[in-house]
């Protein structure tokens, strides 16, 4: 089995020393002591393990640690800058939008890859690009109202 | 329970929850809960004042003695001395510091319903100080005073009260202790913002100045010098959750996220299908893996590894061959529980049946009657965070971080499994990823410590999503049977009521009918099942809510007008009406594409209407929820943005239950046990949400993460009929969409 050694994660390089067909999200979580992404279903299915690779949402409970090695991976632990609040992050805390939180940071990390893809989406066009991402506790309509207020905080700001 | 004797049970070698559970045989350790048992149990806190200052620092401690205790004692405030022991039976306490810090230890726990938030108001309010201030300590069985649990919706009408009550006992010792210190009358003095203020001086100061030098310790006083609602600054008002950054940065620490120095990950074998017994076992290959720890005792077998992708292969490398039992599948589940009554029940006393005047005279009295059948099916919590436990011992001592709902019940049984005194064991709970009554248990905690007495290691225990669906436990089924008799003005003259397996939650009606007979009946049960959000109350009134729509239908009335004619009770009209007037109800006539549906109870404390309107696709049956209105009281409003998001939480989390969520199983094996084959609601599920928040300053505040949830199942079923003309009598309505 090939090894991984390094990974870059939120602009930093860390070393590590896995197998490279070991899951990503256990490399985060047990290795990097990266917990912000959540194990939630093994299988792809909640989205709660979402992280970005080259800016692209991806389960990363079922990303082979070597797919992503290459790659540019983003976690919820990198998306404030300076300890300023991404966007995203700040609408969260603005709308209110969790309870348990557990899907949060897979709910931010896909919405921000919407938005990047289309900055100015339609209340529906939401709702059909976090239909993979699972919150049990029923804030969905928070989230959407999030997005909206996250997308209209970034108007002509590039980020 | 008495829990002093917990160490000297004798109990068999290590017995995981779920070895003892065969088709049929109830275990009834399981859910001590499932009858909202209340009753506290006899608990002595061993610190003592000097223990305590000597841990938390000098300042001002407030104790809860919890309201039953204190009947029977002297009235007022008790001070405590040097060397005096603090009262047996306390719910809670409140420290200020000397650098004015305060700090609140509860046995409740977080799990998304934002009590560390409303908890927080609480305590500011009465404290005069701003919430930042304020930590709250939950959940931790050193730190904490006894909790039963946080279910049942308790914590805003106990918890909270307690809180408040310390908090004001607590600005009254700082009142007095200015009063001295500046020689002036206590009434004269104010206080906000941490700090109390002489207006006639001018002279403030802030309870860390007053408090240099102290240690000063009390229990409340016992009158009541609560603030007011109307003059409520900080209860009353929306404030976000307290720790929010914390979770939008991923810096919250679930217990999953937990990790130890040396720390190896657990992976439990479990049996090919439930009740199944161990015959054989080889562990040779597994065994031989490096850095893996292999348990084998009983039918408990598990490994422990440096990795999880190590410890996946150790489970895989063990042979193991299991004897099967017959079991019952889910295609027979309601004929098995009507046949299966069980007069005696190891689940606790049964319930004598609620009966009001004559059932038989009402059947007379009738103009017509209607007989009919509901059925619900078996459900899973799904919580996000499957269950979790980092297990560690120290020098004979057992430390667990675990996400559950009751940290004491679990050290309970992790003192029980492992022979130990209960002050050697220690469960902590960092705010988990949701519960909805499914985190009762503490299984996982058992088997993770299991395996890190074995491997002499901490031990990382992540149950898989798949495991959580099956070793669990789950909504129990229950086929309901109603019977109600009108006369052709309206009136109801009876109503005749059993359900078999679900529960008695929600089953008394809150309609005024002179003639009811109603009756739960306990049956045996195929699958392992407990508390979830509402219990009982959801399949209650669904069949209460969609059988009053029958009978309005028969004496062609208007389904809301109906319920107001045969309604006595003031504050469920309130809600009905402030529903119904938000949706516009009877506005517009339904057609054959779009129903309107109206459904209400009490439960709780809290009072629910719920209007839905839904879109039936004629072509392939689909079910589309497109609007719901929720109208929610319970007493005076503690924060209602939070509220707001348990109603819209509870109609979301609803929908699965009413439309598509359901367990198959057959042979033993859950058959759509992981997310790709069991549906929960997601963002196209979710209809428009209006919530009307009714405001009772006059009433005590009632809980409400539960009852929200009971009225959507029967609005959707109403407004399926409304324009199918179709009555669907099973929850789930629609798994596969419905036939028109």
């Amino acid at each position: 089995m090939p090894k991984i050694t390094e990974l870059n994660i939120n602009g930093t390089r860390h070393s590590v020393d896995v197998d490279a067909d070991v899951s990503l999200l256990s490399v985060l979580r047990d290795q990097l002591d990266l917990t912000g992404s959540k194990y939630g279903c093994g299988e792809g299915q909640c989205g709660a393990c979402t992280v970005l690779l080259d800016g692209l949402p991806r389960r990363s409970c079922i990303t082979k640690v070597g797919a992503a090695a290459s790659k540019k991976i983003t976690t919820i632990e990198g998306l404030a800058s300076d300890g300023n609040l991404h966007p995203l992050q700040q609408a969260f805390l603005d709308e209110g939008a969790f309870q348990c939180a557990y899907c949060t940071s897979g709910m931010i990390l896909t919405a921000a890859a919407l938005l990047k893809s289309n900055p100015h989406p339609a209340e529906s066009e939401i709702a059909t690009f976090m239909e993979g991402n699972i919150c049990r506790c029923g804030t969905h309509l928070r989230i959407i109202a999030a997005i909206r207020r996250a997308a209209e905080s970034m108007k002509g700001v590039a980020r | 329970m008495n829990r002093k004797t917990n160490s000297s049970v004798v109990a068999p070698a290590l017995r995981p929850a779920f070895a003892g559970l065969k088709p049929g045989a109830p275990t009834p350790m399981i859910e001590p809960e499932r009858y909202e048992l209340f009753s506290s149990p006899a608990y002595h806190f061993d610190l003592n004042r000097r223990e305590f200052f000597k841990i938390l620092g000098g300042g001002l401690l407030i104790v809860c003695v919890m309201p039953r205790a204190e009947a029977g004692q002297e009235a007022g405030a008790r001070v405590f001395r040097r060397g005096q022991p603090l009262p047996a039976k306390i719910s809670a306490w409140l420290h200020i510091g000397e650098n004015g810090r305060v700090t609140v230890y509860t046995g409740k726990v977080e799990m998304g319903q934002n009590i560390r938030t409303s908890l927080t108001q609480a305590v500011a309010e009465e404290l005069r100080v701003v919430p930042e201030s304020i930590q709250m300590v939950m959940g931790d069985t050193d730190l904490t005073p006894y909790d039963m649990g946080t279910f049942g919706s308790r914590t805003t009408p106990t918890m909270n009260p307690e809180l408040r009550k310390a908090a004001s006992a607590a600005l009254d010792a700082l009142l007095d202790l200015a009063a001295k210190t500046w020689g002036v009358d206590k009434t004269k003095l104010s206080a906000a913002a941490g700090k109390i203020t002489d207006p006639a001086s001018g002279r403030s100061n802030e309870y860390a100045q007053l408090l240099k030098g102290k240690e000063l310790a009390q229990t409340m006083p016992a009158e009541d010098p609560l603030t007011p609602p109307d003059r409520w600054t900080v209860m009353g008002q929306p404030l976000p959750k307290v720790d929010g950054r914390d979770f939008v940065t991923g810096k919250h620490k679930y217990p999953s996220d937990i990790s130890l120095p040396g720390m190896l990950y657990g992976r439990i074998l479990r049996p090919t299908s439930l009740g199944a017994t161990l015959t054989s076992i080889d562990t040779k290959d597994a065994e031989g893996i490096e850095g893996v720890t292999v348990v084998h005792d009983g039918d408990f077998v598990g490994v422990a590894a440096p990795s999880p992708a190590l410890a996946a292969r150790a489970l895989v490398a063990i042979h193991a061959d299991w004897k099967t039992t017959p079991q019952p599948s889910s295609k027979e589940l309601f004929e098995y529980l009507k046949q299966n009554v069980e007069e005696e029940t190891g689940r606790g006393r049964r319930e004598s049946p609620h009966t009001t005047g004559s059932i038989e005279d009402a059947w007379k009295k009738a103009d017509q009657k209607s007989a009919q059948t509901y059925t619900v099916a078996y459900i899973a919590h799904t919580p996000l965070e499957p269950r979790a436990a980092v297990a560690e011992w120290k020098d004979g001592k057992l430390n667990v971080w675990t996400g559950t709902q009751r940290p004491f019940g679990v050290k309970g049984e992790l003192a029980a499994a492992f022979h130990l005194p209960e002050d050697h064991v220690r469960v902590r709970m960092p705010d988990t990823g949701a519960g909805y009554g499914g985190k009762h248990t503490g299984e996982c905690a058992i088997e993770a410590a299991r395996l890190a007495r074995a491997a002499d290691r901490p031990v990382k225990l992540v149950w898989t999503r798949e495991e959580e669906f099956t070793w669990a436990y789950f909504r129990p089924a229950g086929l309901i049977e109603v019977k109600g008799g009108i006369r052709n003005d309206g009136t109801i003259t009876g109503w005749e009521f059993h359900n078999y397996n679900s529960g008695g939650s929600g089953i008394e009606s809150p309609y005024d009918i002179a003639n009811q007979y109603i009756e739960f009946h306990p049956t045996k049960y195929p699958l392992r099942q407990g508390s979830y959000r509402g219990l009982a109350a959801t399949a209650n009134h669904f069949a209460r809510e969609s059988h009053m729509d029958d009978l309005a239908h028969l004496v062609k009335m208007d389904p809301l007008e109906f319920r107001l004619k045969n309604l006595k009770n003031d504050r469920l009209k309130a809600v009905f009406q402030a529903a119904a007037e938000k949706f516009r109800w009877g506005k517009t006539t339904a057609t054959a594409e779009r129903g309107f549906g109206i459904a209400g109870g009490v439960e709780k404390g809290g009072y629910i209407a719920t209007c839905a309107e839904v879109k039936l696709n004629r072509s392939n049956g689909e079910v589309k929820i497109v609007r719901v209105v929720a109208a929610f009281e319970c007493g005076a409003v503690v924060n209602p943005d939070g509220l707001q998001n348990q109603v819209e939480g509870a109609n979301i989390m609803g929908i699965g239950g009413a439309l598509f969520e359901h367990i198959d199983f057959a042979d033993g094996r859950i058959l759509n046990g992981r997310l790709s084959k069991y549906r929960v609601p997601r963002f196209s599920d979710v209809p428009a949400i209006e919530v009307v928040l009714v405001d009772r300053k006059d009433l005590p505040s009632a809980g409400a993460g539960e009852t929200p949830l009971i009225g959507l199942a029967p609005a959707v079923g109403n407004a399926i009929f409304s324009a199918a003309g179709v009555r669907l009598r099973s929850l789930p309505m629609a798994p596969v969409g419905i036939k028109l």
